[in-house]
């Protein structure tokens, strides 16, 4: 069939993984899958339902990585079997990228950290945040376990290619105003359903402005409108980022002029606020100002959408010299060892022991609510994580608001809600 | 194929973390994880899921994690079948998955009340709400999907397309 109009970034990668030279929406296709991740919440059910398979080798062991991240160090001897699981499975099949506990961190951090993600490639993870990986130009979405144990089978998957959602983005940042602010105002917009089974695609100045760390949290948070990926056509940024990470080759895929958008949604950030997600939705989105003043027993630095380096850093500017709010408590989970290692060597770990914090392994930790940092009954957090759901991090009864690490941090040194830019200037 | 039941009427974005919260991830028993389905929004539903009941919900059913376990919870805890306003995609694809019938009929929540009988007849694309005496029709699975779900899950799809050789499509 010959194109009508020009492909986007995400039809093209879909159109290359299946043989194809042209794709449109709604047509489902039977993809080559160029790598595949579960952790250990996940990882278990496929590896054993692979199993049940019955074959002996998984497609491709150069291809499969395992991560330990969730439940990390094992809570629990139920956790610790789980690890075993993971563990042995990588023996068994030879699979080299086993990132175990001590020499890992938060699943998609590592993935795109260690070089498992190249742009053009189409990859998929057990782990509904793996749409973060489109920031280097990667189709990448989340899929279940079962479905994970027939990719490790065939290294293969049935996709239907998805109509496509551009948000295109100009103006400045304002200080302590961050991408974390811009995509919770996109959510709130668009809708926790209002990307069902679209790619989201993100263009535009500010885009191109952006540093990767932003990048990878906006296309994190995607999943949070049901969209199936997030992604952004890779610059020179992003070809310097990969590779300092691999010597793997890759192709660089760019949306046509002519592409079909099933719809473009301006925003532009020059005056945008710092804004929060309220309990008990993501899409139910205020600015900062307008909850200031909730008082919070629990401050949440950390998870794949907000756990990194810039992060730290920026958390770190309002906590220098200032302390955690007496009563409150502030978690700080950087997302891998590496963003740990850095923030040691670079002295912000110090700012945020002085400053009475708690510094934990990296892991999911308290954004899963499995195995650390869980909320009682009434309690209530700020958190720069990306869910915000009844009991997400313990309590049915606990309250979850979501804010950018500026705002995190803002809000633990006044014990309440508190728009970080009251700290600009150094007040 | 046809599944019947009473129906258990859901809202909007009903999450994962809901539908079996994290802390029972832990666990790999089908039948410990149906024990704790839709703990997060009601406790009661697993006795009251028991006798078989077919879920009838709001937008974007499953939203949130990948975890499988929702769908399996779900599945053993006596649903027989989840009928939504729309789904979200993971959850979609899961519960095809593991052989959990799952069907989109834009409409649904006004024409059934809780507690109707119904019955889905999937291939069809049908859902006969008995009680009331109406027939709603329903987005109907493209042809490869209704056959994951009649073998009973993707795995034992897979493994009888691969009898005698290897899997290729």
């Amino acid at each position: 069939m010959k194109p009508m109009a020009g492909m986007t970034i995400s039809e093209k990668i879909l159109a290359a993984a299946s043989g194809k030279d042209y794709v449109r929406p709604g047509e489902i296709v039977d993809a080559r899958v160029d790598m595949a991740m579960v952790n250990e919440i996940t990882g278990p059910l496929a590896i054993q339902t692979f199993k049940r398979i019955g074959l002996k080798n998984v497609w491709d062991n150069q291809r499969i990585v395992l991560v330990l991240d969730h439940q990390v160090p094992a809570d629990s001897v139920k956790s610790a079997e789980l690890h075993k699981i993971m563990r042995e499975f990588a023996k068994e099949q030879n699979i080299p990228f086993l990132y175990d506990v001590g020499d890992g961190g938060i699943c998609h951090q590592i993935m795109v950290e260690r070089g498992h993600v190249r742009p053009g490639e189409l990859i998929v993870g057990a782990d509904s945040h793996t749409c973060t990986y489109g920031a280097l130009g990667a189709f990448a979405t989340g899929i279940g376990s079962t479905e994970m144990a027939a990719v490790f089978a065939t290294g293969k998957l049935w996709l239907k290619v998805p109509s496509t959602i551009r948000i295109n983005v100009t103006g400045r940042f304002s200080d302590f105003v961050t991408p974390k602010d811009l995509i919770l105002d996109v959510i709130g917009r668009v809708r926790a359903d209002g990307a069902i089974y679209k790619a989201v695609e993100f263009t535009g100045p500010t885009i191109s402005e952006m540093d990767i760390s932003g990048r990878l949290t906006l296309c994190n948070m995607t999943v949070e409108m049901g969209a199936k990926t997030g992604i952004i056509e890779p610059d020179e940024k992003v070809i310097q980022y990969v590779r300092e990470r691999t010597n793997r080759p890759f192709k660089i895929f760019r949306s046509d002029e002519d592409a079909n958008y099933e719809r473009t949604l301006e925003f532009n950030v020059d005056n945008l606020e710092p804004m929060v997600a309220c309990p008990h939705s993501v899409d139910n989105v205020k600015p900062v100002k307008e909850v200031e003043g909730v008082e919070i027993n629990q401050a949440f630095l950390g998870s794949c959408t907000n756990g990194r380096l810039e992060d730290l850093e920026l958390a770190a500017r309002i906590l220098k010299g200032r302390r955690v709010r007496k009563g409150v408590r502030m978690l700080v989970t950087p997302a891998s060892s590496e963003v740990y290692l850095k923030a040691l060597e670079m002295g912000i770990l110090e700012v945020f022991v002085r400053a009475g914090a708690c510094i934990c392994n990296p892991t999911c930790g308290a954004c899963f609510g499995g195995h650390m940092g869980l909320l009682a009954a009434g309690e209530i957090c700020i958190s720069s994580s990306n869910r915000n759901f009844v009991g997400r991090m313990g309590s049915p009864e606990a309250q979850i608001y979501l804010a950018s690490p500026a705002t995190v941090a803002a809000s633990a040194v006044e014990g309440k809600i508190t728009d970080p830019r009251r700290f600009l200037g150094g007040a | 194929m046809k599944v019947s039941g009473r129906a258990i009427i859901f809202g909007d974005n009903v999450n994962t973390d809901v539908i079996i919260p994290s802390k029972y991830l832990t666990s790999l028993d089908p039948n410990e994880l149906a024990k704790h389905a839709m703990e997060g929004i009601d406790p009661s539903f697993p006795s009251r899921a028991k006798s078989g009941v077919i879920i009838v919900a709001g937008r974007n059913f499953g939203c949130g994690s990948s975890r499988e376990q929702a769908p399996i919870a779900l599945k053993y805890s006596g649903v027989k079948c989840v009928v939504a306003e729309s789904f979200a995609r993971i959850f979609y694809r899961n519960a095809i998955n593991i052989g959990l019938p799952v069907l989109e009929s834009p409409g649904i929540r006004g024409l059934v009340n809780e507690g109707d009988t119904l019955t889905v007849i999937l291939d069809e694309g049908k859902i006969i709400n008995e009680s009331k005496n109406i027939i709603v029709k329903a987005n109907r699975l493209p042809n490869f999907i209704l056959e994951i779900i009649m073998d009973g899950g993707l795995i034992e799809h897979l493994i009888k397309t691969m009898r005698g050789e290897r899997y290729e499509v």
